[in-house]
């Protein structure tokens, strides 16, 4: 016993050592790299990714990438935390109130339970979620009209169609996904009745493979553009799409969340329905800044800029397709057209 | 206490060493990665033990993994190689929830551990399955228990959509207040953190595996049949029955890791896209632990505290919390590669050998 703990002391001794010789060689770089900021604000902003991670290509990536734009503009300081699981949402929200942080993001619906037990917890807490609506009076509760974007790509899809097929992929059978597919739907029976429009949900957001096996039985039916609403499970429909567009098969994907030709490129995708998660984001961290944050429901939809397609469709659709679009949405905007919602109580 | 000597003097030096290495590694990989691996680890250390509600959040971590951590150990000595705790664990969360919301009208003093006890006796039957085929048909549990992970994953969320689901969520109704383990008092105590008696139960559950396979006659058969069974049933023990038996018990620790976590910190379940991962980390746990039941407990606590401490670590340091994963690994591998360790013990032991002569 005596042996063991002699040997334990002179390991850890060992390590402080190395650690210590290690750790002052970085600490000029970092201590560099925060000089360098240059920080104005003394507000400070927090966001807890849902387990996609903050490199979800989604809209984890696209609520940081707003964070750090509002960083640059303003001065403020943000940070983010990623979830590995369920368990850590309200530790990893409770780290960013409980420090201090003026404000503290929960990205995607997943969270709603924790943010609203936080909430509760810290009435002095200012907290804000993307994509689910919590009932506390310090939660801003920010949700899209993801119908209207999607009913606006259905319009593209619609038009574009040579087959007269259309497939939507959901990640799983949830009032926000189902909003997608009943927005695409009806865009779609405006500028094509004839098209027929097949759903199917693959019940994971984060199952490529499966995303890749509906992709190609929607192709095999005869299906020519498909629209996935189902996160990293999109992944395994561009895999297809683009496997398919390779061996010369003309056939489509629409994008989802952010601009994903940027990633997939524009020999497969089509157009993407974009939800502005960075803007929702940049816009209510501001509104900490000017100190005029206050709770509630926003629901941001195409009149706010909130979704809409990318801009980069011109490149594969006809200015032709392009100007009805614009002329559906001005038409959706003025309140001429109602898209049906599934959110609708 | 000679005896809990006895018990570790031989292997905690191992472990020990192991340990210190796997975080000299992940201090390796950090300044490769251009971060600052005293800080790394100074944040994590103060993440663990920095306040009251820390701690405390700490052990809700290392509690689930503990349990797990028993079944795969208690396997282990029988042995039988459990990766099903995965699915023991889903199976034992989705029969608390079960009972927590559909039994109605219990006082708490029943309901609660009447949810534990079944959750801890599904996630026994479901491991049970395996031992079956296993006894009755030599199918290696391995494959068995690996499968049956994955009919737990799907099972789970067909009952959770189809018997339980709050309208339009992908999650269950909330339980009823009288299901619940959490401990009030000692939450509010320290800040909030969620508190539950399943971290007691992960104790007791150790202290039950510890006087189950040494002090008793049942524990003498499993283990001998774990150590060869055909000696065992020479000596006229029935090595299936005790196959059945210990892939029964170690299940039932897992099920009742996932029975304390629905009953005392979630209060309802989610459907799951993916397995939770904690009853693979049990088999970590249980390395860690040398299979051992209070190896275990340190095992546990090690890892709990290691992946806890990985949020303050990105949050103080920048380090991704996927780093602790590879420390973790490296402590594993240098647990399962004594050589290794030994010989950097060598000029250790040498010297020592050289004083004694002299």
């Amino acid at each position: 016993m005596k042996k063991s703990i002699k040997l334990t002391m002179v390991m850890l001794l060992a390590l402080t050592l190395v650690l210590s010789a290690c750790g002052k060689k970085n600490e000029a770089n970092n201590g560099g790299a925060a000089e360098g900021n240059g920080t104005k604000s003394d507000v400070k902003v927090g966001m807890v990714t849902d387990v996609g991670g903050v490199n979800d290509k989604s809209f984890n990536q696209s609520a940081w990438e707003g964070l750090q734009a509002v960083k640059d503009s303003d001065g403020i300081s943000v940070d983010y935390l990623q979830s590995t699981k369920p368990d850590d949402y309200i530790t990893n929200l409770n780290k960013f109130v409980k420090g201090g942080y003026n404000l503290t993001w929960g990205i995607g619906m997943d969270l709603g339970e924790a943010i609203k037990t936080v909430a509760d917890q810290n009435k002095d807490a200012n907290l804000a979620i993307i994509d689910a609506v919590v009932d506390a009076p310090n939660v801003k509760s920010i949700t899209f009209a993801e119908n209207e974007g999607s009913f606006l790509v259905g319009v593209v899809a619609g038009l574009t169609t040579k087959t007269n097929k259309i497939g939507f992929i959901g990640g799983a059978e949830i009032p926000v996904i189902e909003n997608f597919a009943v927005g695409f739907k009806a865009g779609i029976e405006a500028v094509n009745p004839n098209a027929q429009v097949m759903i199917s949900y693959t019940g994971a957001f984060d199952k490529p493979d499966l995303g890749k096996t509906q992709a190609a039985t929607y192709y095999n039916d005869g299906a020519d553009i498909l629209f996935p609403a189902a996160g990293a499970t999109g992944t395994g429909v561009f895999n297809e799409g683009t496997a398919r567009k390779q061996k010369g098969e003309d056939v489509w994907v629409i994008g989802v969340d952010k601009d994903q030709s940027l990633e997939f490129g524009d020999e497969i995708t089509l157009t993407s329905m974009i939800k502005r998660v960075d803007e929702a984001v940049k816009r209510v961290s501001k509104e900490v800044v000017d100190g005029t944050f206050k709770g509630g429901v926003e629901t941001l939809s195409l009149k706010d800029n909130g979704v809409g397609i990318a801009e980069t469709s011109s490149k594969n659709v006809s200015a032709e397709i392009l100007a009805k679009v614009e002329e559906f949405k001005a038409k959706i905007i003025s309140g001429e057209i109602v898209v049906p919602s599934a959110l609708a109580e | 206490m000679n005896k809990i000597v006895k018990i570790f003097s031989g292997s905690i030096i191992v472990p020990l060493t192991a340990i210190v290495m796997g975080l000299l590694v992940g201090a390796l990989i950090m300044l490769l990665g251009g971060y600052d691996p005293l800080l790394a680890y100074q944040s994590l250390f103060s993440q663990v033990f920095g306040n009251l509600y820390d701690l405390g959040e700490t052990f809700r971590e290392i509690t689930p993994l503990v349990l797990t951590g028993l079944a795969v150990a208690f396997a282990f000595r029988a042995g039988l190689f459990n990766i099903g705790g995965e699915g023991q664990f889903i199976i034992g969360m989705t029969a608390a929830t079960f009972v927590g919301i559909k039994i109605t009208g219990l006082p708490m003093i029943i309901h609660a551990p009447l949810a534990l006890i079944v959750g801890g006796i599904c996630g026994g039957l479901w491991a049970a399955i395996a031992g079956y085929f296993k006894a009755k048909r030599g199918v290696n549990e391995v494959i068995t228990t690996i499968m049956l992970n994955w009919t737990a994953l799907y099972l789970a969320n067909y009952i959770v959509r189809h018997f339980l689901l709050l309208k339009g969520q992908q999650r269950s109704e909330n339980l009823q207040d009288s299901a619940s383990i959490s401990i009030q008092w000692l939450s509010e105590l320290l800040g909030n953190a969620r508190m539950h008696w399943g971290t007691l139960i992960a104790v007791l559950a150790a202290v039950f595996f510890y006087i189950l396979l040494w002090k008793t006659k049942q524990g003498f058969e499993l283990r001998a049949v774990g150590l060869n069974p055909h000696a065992a049933e020479y000596a006229g023990m029935n090595v299936g029955r005790n196959i059945i038996k210990s892939m029964f018990i170690s299940g039932m620790f897992a099920g009742l890791a996932g029975a304390v976590q629905i009953l005392g910190v979630f209060h309802y379940q989610s459907v799951m896209s993916g397995t939770p991962g904690i009853g693979f980390d049990g088999i970590a746990v249980a390395l860690i632990g040398m299979n051992h039941p209070f190896g275990v407990l340190l095992g546990g606590f090690l890892f709990g505290s290691l992946t806890y401490g990985s949020a303050g670590m990105s949050f103080g340091a920048g380090v991704p919390p996927e780093l602790i994963r590879i420390v973790i690994g490296s402590i594993i591998f240098f647990i399962a590669t004594p050589g290794i360790v030994r010989y950097v013990l060598k000029p250790l032991y040498a010297k020592r050998k050289k004083e004694k002569v002299l």
